[in-house]
């Protein structure tokens, strides 16, 4: 069980690994194709280490739907329950 | 057509770069040694060395760029990249630019990772790219990528000759007017247990596990099987219409390449190495020269005791008594064999001989095979004649794959 700011830290630390980018750049209101210029793969790729991470499952079908770094952070937060 | 070498790169055993590979070679230096894991004692493996690379390709390139190839992908991504630098970065129509960069064995680093991963933590924890880096056409997919190449993009495989044919399509290429150039090639990262532990199986590496650098020793009395080697040689070739309109340097000519099979066996060599002498001929016919043309061969040579003799009297039935003025070098005794890269990086020594008129030298050979009618450049580097030479690098690949290629003083 993590809050909502460790969850954001460790999905930073993720996308980071995965895109270069700097963890600070890996905020709340961004868009993971529009502003961070994540792939579809990944995007994937970022999803599978985050269900490592967080012990849990993001379904395919939900990842679309994860528009935003906030809408990922909101789910794994409610997943976790 | 003349098809001419407007730029080099490498990453090598030796140095990560063309340039330390090169003096490495020159100075007789090995790039053979003991592997710096605990493989051999984990999974009790009978051979505890290889022609490991001089510079990791993640001292290189970017993490996240690293984290979406394979190795052997960032192998010839960094081999690429200093080609086409060297070529100058040439101004070219997209759709004129083909890339042609092959593996032997593709991703295997990704495949078992990914496998030793699924049985660690299930099938949910395989990552999406594993597909995409394991693909043996991933690395000249990612060449294609870097350059955008839009004239075509192949990776010709034909295990330890994959290198040199991807050469030879890319002469093709240009020769049949589908590019004015084509960034061409090899790449192989297969030091992983289970490639070493299946090429020992086959009894076809050297397991002079106590002296790694002395392992590789073509043509030696004692040769006991190939060393292992891995990394990338690329080349830049190019229309010499297409080089001259832009002023490129040109540092040799790739005058004709020859690829037959011997339809024999799944790994042997044709005893007679009929098929290997056949490419030779057949390089030297589509390059309108004859054997008295030839001043330095590269050898396949991989330091096994069948294969270096069948391919040593082939090259003696080809040129005849010329071979006493022929220069033979045998690199592999350096590098160790880089299968799919290996007539890449052989193909980048022979430009460089005939660039530098200087045949690396051969090491190792202490009693060289009293068969061998060869004139082998040993221990060091040999100066070649002045005026207008050709050399062959030869190639050759488990299931009967013979490549020639035949380069051009410029």
């Amino acid at each position: 069980m993590a809050d909502k700011n460790e969850i954001l830290a460790g999905l930073a630390e993720i996308v980071a690994e995965e895109t270069g980018l700097d963890t600070a750049e890996v905020e709340l209101e961004k868009s993971f194709t529009d502003d961070l210029d994540i792939d579809s793969l990944s995007m994937m790729t970022i999803v599978t280490l985050a269900e490592e991470k967080f012990e849990v499952r993001i379904p395919d079908e939900k990842v679309k739907d994860l528009t935003t770094v906030g809408d990922a952070v909101d789910f794994i937060a409610a997943a976790q329950g | 057509m003349t098809v001419v070498v407007t730029g080099l790169g490498a990453t090598s055993p030796l140095g990560g770069d063309v340039s330390s590979t090169w003096e490495g070679a020159l100075a007789g230096r090995s790039g053979v040694r003991t592997l710096d894991n605990d493989w051999a004692e984990t999974y009790g493996m009978a051979v505890n060395f290889a022609g490991q690379l001089a510079v990791s390709p993640l001292e290189v390139l970017s993490r996240p760029e690293a984290k979406r190839m394979d190795p052997s992908a960032q192998m010839a991504i960094v081999a690429t990249r200093e080609a086409w630098a060297h070529a100058g970065s040439p101004e070219v129509d997209p759709e004129r630019l083909g890339a042609v960069v092959s593996s032997g064995i593709g991703g295997v680093w990704t495949l078992l990772s990914a496998w030793d991963t699924m049985k660690e933590k299930g099938a949910a924890r395989v990552l999406p790219l594993t597909v995409p880096m394991l693909m043996p056409n991933s690395p000249t997919a990612y060449v294609s990528l870097e350059l955008k190449a839009r004239a075509g993009s192949h990776s010709p495989v034909s295990a330890c000759a994959s290198g040199a044919e991807a050469i030879g399509m890319g002469f093709e290429m240009i020769e049949s007017g589908r590019a004015d150039i084509v960034v061409a090639g090899g790449t192989e990262a297969a030091i992983h247990p289970l490639p070493i532990s299946a090429f020992a199986a086959m009894a076809a590496l050297s397991k002079r596990n106590d002296d790694p650098a002395g392992a590789s020793r073509p043509y030696d009395t004692s040769r006991d099987g190939f060393v292992l080697g891995e990394g990338s040689g690329v080349v830049v070739l190019e229309s010499e219409e297409h080089a001259k309109a832009r002023g490129a340097h040109i540092y040799a000519r790739l005058l004709g390449v020859g690829m037959t099979s011997d339809g024999h066996h799944i790994a042997a060599p044709e005893p007679n190495g009929t098929g290997q002498t056949r490419a030779m001929e057949l390089s030297l016919q589509r390059a309108g020269l004859t054997a008295v043309d030839v001043a330095h061969v590269n050898a396949h040579a991989t330091s096994t005791p069948v294969g270096d003799m069948i391919e040593a009297r082939g090259i003696r039935a080809l040129l005849g008594s010329h071979a006493d003025q022929v220069a033979l070098s045998a690199t592999k005794s350096m590098t160790g064999h880089l299968l799919g890269g290996a007539g890449a990086l052989e193909s980048v020594f022979t430009i460089k001989a005939l660039e530098t008129r200087t045949a690396p030298p051969t090491i190792n050979v202490t009693s060289p095979d009293p068969e061998l009618e060869l004139d082998l450049v040993r221990d060091t580097p040999r100066e070649l004649p002045e005026g207008q030479l050709a050399a062959i690098n030869n190639s050759f690949g488990f299931g009967g794959h013979n490549v020639a290629l035949v380069f051009g003083t410029a």
